[in-house]
């Protein structure tokens, strides 16, 4: 069984997202049941501070040791903090995709946007669990 | 083609460890363990790992014309080899390429040929129509066998408490025939990982038997596919369909050392290996790292002074050196150790460089005694 916490939010291609103290920003990552999938992460190629995306475009891809996956932006926003730390330990998203194997913080631009997204309830439907 | 996938008779065994089963060359195989590729790889490099390559092919060639036989069909030299001894040679076909590279063991009264799981159905067709009017009996007894590979440094130390085999005389590309966990085996002191260790060919069932005495806490490690390919390239040993295929001959795959043109006889493939090596080759196998960060996969272009000139044949992040590897062919004068050129990974070229093969040299693999 994968770990799917009950108060960050999911999409469909297995990105979450996780409120912060400041209502405009939250952190993003791909959830435990993706990084399952994915098996050991050997490369992450994120987005730089400052670039703006619009919702479920491509923001950067992850490599595992047998697969590669893109990244989706789960809402449209600015990058305003980018996890560099995983340029040396990839591995992170791995052992922990929540905390110290997160991926990008981003200043949302339309917190409506946030109810388009998956409860944990509906992710763990959606991922068979 | 959608025959349903055959299983070797660990299946249950692989599916109650936890692997990730996935479809290969017509097998459902373990590609890696909740381990992970990685720390499965790590383990074979440091302790033991094992790996269930049952669903590899073996030929067996017997009756008075079994040497001169095999000699014909394949371009290393049958008549070096004493009983007892592995061999890695080749099949090929009349232009010089591969149709698969084996290993040969030479017994007493018969000669085994090992070859690709992918492979056996093409090989065992390419030996057949090779009979000819050779006194030679060949049965393909890919299904009857079952194959362990036993690798990493301790490989001796977790074989010797199970086996009746004197394993300190047993030397690097050498094979014997005694008894594992009871049941009766041949086993040769070969891999395809770089580190010292054995294979064990044994029947069907027992092969569960056999596995169960070696796999476990203190003895060795449960290695999927994925790992098996990444110990292979750190030591590049060449894969069948990825560095060596039926484009591509040994003299350009630097393995010159398998095509033995003088043996004494002609061979399949000798004619043509000849005329190459006369004319010299203009393209040779190379192993390179990446000079930026990303990972080199299968079939990503290959350019060279801005023209495409192959792909990448095998590419992985080295689990051991941390760094991206890859193998490619290049044009002679572009394969020096240092040489420049670009890999081109979903639209972006990234900077390339020759360097030395193997990648990994740390392996603990006996060399010839």
């Amino acid at each position: 069984m994968s770990n799917v916490p009950a108060d960050l939010l999911y999409t469909t291609d297995h990105e979450y997202v996780m409120k912060t103290s400041d209502p405009a920003i939250v952190q993003v990552g791909i959830t435990d049941y993706a990084q399952g999938e994915l098996g050991d992460v050997v490369f992450v190629n994120l987005p730089t501070k400052g670039d703006k995306f619009g919702a479920h475009a491509v923001f950067g891809t992850i490599e595992a040791v047998k697969a590669v996956s893109e990244l989706y932006s789960p809402l449209a926003g600015e990058v305003i903090e980018v996890n560099g730390a995983l340029d040396a330990n990839p591995a992170a998203v791995n052992t922990d995709p929540y905390g110290e194997g997160y991926l990008v913080k981003i200043r949302v631009t339309d917190a409506g946007e946030m109810g388009s997204l998956l409860s944990a309830e509906a992710y763990k439907k959606h991922i068979g669990e | 083609m959608n025959a349903p996938l055959k299983r070797t008779p660990l299946y249950d065994i692989h599916v109650a460890l936890g692997a990730k089963m996935v479809p290969f060359a017509g097998w459902e195989m373990p590609v890696q363990y909740p381990l992970g590729i990685q720390a499965e790889h790590k383990a074979t490099r440091t302790g033991a790992g094992l790996f269930d390559v049952s669903h590899m092919g073996e030929f067996e060639v017997t009756g008075p014309d079994r040497n001169a036989f095999v000699n014909r069909i394949t371009c290393n030299d049958v008549g070096a080899l004493g009983t007892g001894d592995v061999q890695y040679s080749a099949l090929l076909t009349q232009e010089g390429t591969f149709v698969d590279d084996c290993t040969v063991y030479r017994f007493e009264d018969k000669v085994m040929l090992v070859v690709n799981a992918a492979n056996i159905d093409k090989d065992w067709a390419h030996v057949v129509a090779q009979k000819g009017g050779a006194n030679v009996r060949l049965k393909n007894i890919s299904d009857d066998v079952g194959l362990l590979a036993l690798q990493g440094p301790t490989a001796e130390a977790v074989l010797a408490p199970v086996t009746d085999i004197p394993l300190d005389d047993l030397g690097y590309y050498k094979f014997t025939t005694g008894k594992v966990a009871g049941a009766d085996c041949f086993v040769s002191r070969t891999g395809y990982t770089g580190e010292d260790g054995f294979e064990i060919y044994c029947r069907l069932r027992d092969t569960e038997a056999i596995w169960r005495a070696l796999e476990g806490p203190g003895r060795a490690q449960a290695i999927g596919l994925g790992a098996r390919d990444s110990l292979r390239l750190e030591v590049a040993y060449p894969l069948y369909g990825n560095d060596i295929d039926d484009t591509t001959t040994p003299l350009e795959a630097g393995l010159g050392w398998i095509v033995k043109i003088d043996k004494g006889c002609p061979f399949t493939g000798s004619d043509a290996l000849r005329a190459q090596k006369g004319r010299g080759v203009t393209r040779r196998f190379v192993g390179f790292k990446l000079l930026d960060r990303g990972i080199p996969r299968h079939g990503f272009p290959v350019f060279y002074e801005g023209s495409q000139v192959d792909i990448v044949r095998s590419g992985c992040m080295s689990p051991s050196l941390g760094i991206p590897i890859g193998t490619t062919y290049l044009p002679v004068a572009a394969t020096k150790p240092g040489t420049r050129f670009e890999v081109e990974s979903r639209g972006v070229r990234i900077p390339a460089e020759v360097v030395k093969r193997p990648f990994y040299t740390e392996g603990t693999a006996r060399k010839a005694k």
